[in-house]
């Protein structure tokens, strides 16, 4: 018994630093995501259509691409073109891009659901592109995008387990060393499936506290 | 670089038919039991409706990839040695049911529920009137649902490479390891997954026209 207390307290700050990479981690590529996803979006309703396709055949390939590709195209295919990056930036920026084209369908639907009439009323009240998406469109569609995109950051969270495999050291990669090293199995993967939970509980919980504000 | 691909492009094949084996059977074998749980969920006994929803919640909660390696470790434990394409195919198929039960359920809440008060009322059984008037409906409903989700187990099965199954990504990995072109295998696996889900999202969208002209 004392034994397996042990093995807890050796090993449980490494799966709770584990942790922490995983968090931070996902929300700088969630931040990547919703940033570059916004500006997919607008340019998918550009006047020029060369730059429309081009956006919709990123969104189409993204979507239709293992995450764990992308992640081995970057991290070992990038050197051999001239991209080298640590393990941590390729999750990053392989989750970001990767969850960009996905948060972009999800602003698309939101611009979609605003009324055409509410933009040409502002058109005819002076006010440009940018200021019809910044005080028109955002604040509207903010009620109706959260509860899909509170979904796709979850998402984005699970998936990040993959990177263990591309060697970041976050949650999975940590539980899989402490199995490595002390051959207790079942435990360990538990206590991680446990914490990921946790961790997917408390964003979903953010989402609905973020849900009630946006109300209006 | 093309020598490189043609040289590699058969074996590559052979692991997307694998690819699609292991996806494929886990969907298939996910439908009946999606929609028990989806019955489960939408249950009147709230002890049937909780534990279902603490086995979706279990199971949409976690990674898969932490999921596969439970089952992978978990199986030898409790005395099953199977192969690894069918702990792959387990953990894939346990995973999807919690999903499609979800996917199965919106198709359930679109279905007027006055249809299955008529028919207990003329005296249809409730597993026979689930039978042939709920679920026939609930799937012309949900098959973009459906799409949607055999691709993401598609593109989820690209983990199972981890387990050892030589699947597409397993097959790409064995490629670069020993001509250490890792670029160009890469990319080319790549293509293949997305021409193959460019297919399925095909035959969705053809399905779906199809019943709509029946209906």
């Amino acid at each position: 018994m004392t034994q397996f207390f042990d093995l807890w307290l050796q090993y449980g700050p490494l799966m709770l630093a584990g942790l922490v990479t995983t968090a931070w981690i996902c929300a700088l590529a969630t931040a990547l995501g919703l940033a570059v996803g916004l500006l997919l979006a607008c340019l998918q309703s550009a006047p020029f259509a060369p730059l429309r396709w081009a956006v919709r055949s990123y969104i189409e390939i993204m979507r239709g691409l293992p995450i764990l590709i992308l992640l081995f195209v970057l991290y070992y295919g990038g050197p051999s073109i001239g991209l080298r990056l640590s393990a941590e930036a390729v999750g990053v920026f392989g989750l970001g891009f990767y969850g960009a084209a996905y948060f972009a369908e999800i602003f698309r639907s939101g611009f979609q659901s605003i009324p055409k009439g509410q933009i040409e009323a502002a058109r005819m009240a002076g006010l440009s592109g940018t200021q019809i998406i910044r005080h028109i469109k955002l604040p509207q569609m903010l009620v109706m995008i959260t509860p899909p995109m509170v979904n796709q950051i979850i998402i984005l969270i699970k998936e990040s387990a993959v990177l263990s495999i591309i060697t970041v050291a976050e949650l999975t990669k940590n539980t899989t060393q402490f199995v490595n090293e002390t051959y207790a199995v079942i435990e360990p993967y538990l206590a991680a499936a446990l914490l990921y939970w946790l961790l997917v509980e408390a964003v979903g919980q953010l989402g609905k506290i973020i849900e009630r504000r946006v109300r209006f | 670089m093309l020598a490189l691909i043609q040289d590699n492009l058969p074996i590559m094949l052979w692991g997307a038919g694998m690819t699609i084996v292991v996806s494929g059977v886990a969907i298939i074998l996910g439908m009946p039991l999606g929609l028990i749980l989806c019955f489960g969920v939408t249950s009147r006994k709230p002890w049937v409706r909780r534990l279902s929803r603490i086995y979706q919640s279990v199971w949409r909660g976690t990674p898969i990839l932490v999921q596969l390696l439970i089952i992978y470790y978990l199986l030898p434990l409790i005395g099953i040695n199977v192969a690894p394409i069918l702990a792959a195919i387990v953990a894939l198929t346990l995973n999807t049911i919690a999903f499609q039960a979800e996917i199965f359920r919106g198709g359930l809440l679109a279905i007027p529920p006055g249809q299955l008060e008529a028919a207990r009322m003329v005296g249809i059984r409730k597993w026979a009137a689930r039978q042939h008037i709920l679920v026939p409906q609930m799937f012309r409903l949900v098959i973009p649902s459906l799409v949607n989700e055999t691709i993401s187990i598609l593109k989820n099965s690209s983990l199972v490479s981890v387990i050892a199954v030589t699947e597409l990504m397993r097959v790409s990995q064995q490629i670069v390891a020993t001509t250490y072109r890792p670029f160009e295998i890469y990319i080319a696996a790549a293509v293949i997954y997305i021409i193959i889900n460019f297919l399925l999202s095909l035959i969705g969208r053809m399905t779906e026209q199809r019943l709509a002209r029946r209906a």
